[in-house]
């Protein structure tokens, strides 16, 4: 399952909420990125995810259908944040389920590493002295 | 014809959210590109730019077609 969304939200609960529609689970890894209050050097203050809508949604889609493929998983739960953000607010919520660890950890990492590379989203930070910029690149995750 | 839309900060270097181009079809999204230098604010070139038709990522000898929804954009930097 995938969504968006454009207030706060809280991971845990949607991991509970989608672990509650699951049997037979033995293991379940997940991921929550939070955003930081400094990059490069200089304090964050805020932040906007642009976002491609459509393609987004099918982006992260097909990366989940990817990870149900490559593992034997019995189900995957990913939230994206859009819209205006603020330091230690939740951007993204990967999480895995299967009957052993070893599934679960590995698609977990895999979804994480395949959003950040694939779906169509763009963070502008606003600084603290006023002026706002694109970030260019994602850090490696591995 | 095509509707093409440009995201983030080739958004703002381009000066276009969107824009309907009605040149000659079939043709590559690279030619797309050249073609489309005449409206921006200053030329861009290719170097980091990313290609999606119909909103699935393809490369620059894509082929174009009528009705086509094409979208350039910088790498991406969500998660």
């Amino acid at each position: 399952m995938v969504t968006l969304h454009e207030q706060d939200f809280d991971p845990w609960a949607l991991i509970q909420a989608h672990q509650n529609t699951l049997r037979g689970y033995g293991a379940m890894a997940s991921f929550v990125g939070s955003m930081r209050d400094f990059n490069e050097g200089d304090t964050v203050t805020a932040m906007h995810l642009e976002h491609y809508p459509g393609m987004t949604q099918a982006q992260l889609e097909e990366i989940v259908q990817d990870g149900m493929q490559r593992w034997s998983l019995l189900g995957c739960r990913v939230a994206h944040r859009v819209g205006d953000i603020t330091p230690e607010q939740p951007i993204v919520l990967t999480a895995c389920w299967s009957a052993h660890r070893k599934e679960a950890f590995e698609a977990c990492r895999y979804l994480m590493e395949a959003l950040k590379s694939r779906a169509p989203f763009w963070k502008r930070e606003q600084l603290i002295d006023g002026t706002q910029r694109w970030v260019e690149k994602n850090t490696p995750g591995y | 014809m095509l509707k093409i839309h440009f995201f983030a900060s080739l958004r703002e270097r381009t000066g276009h959210a969107t824009l309907t181009d009605t040149g000659p079809l079939p043709c590559s999204a690279a030619v797309l590109w050249e073609r489309l230098q005449t409206q921006f604010d200053a030329p861009i070139a290719q170097d980091a730019v990313m290609v999606a038709v119909n909103q699935h990522y393809t490369d620059w000898q894509h082929a174009l077609q009528d009705g086509d929804e094409v979208a350039f954009f910088p790498p991406v930097t969500g998660g």
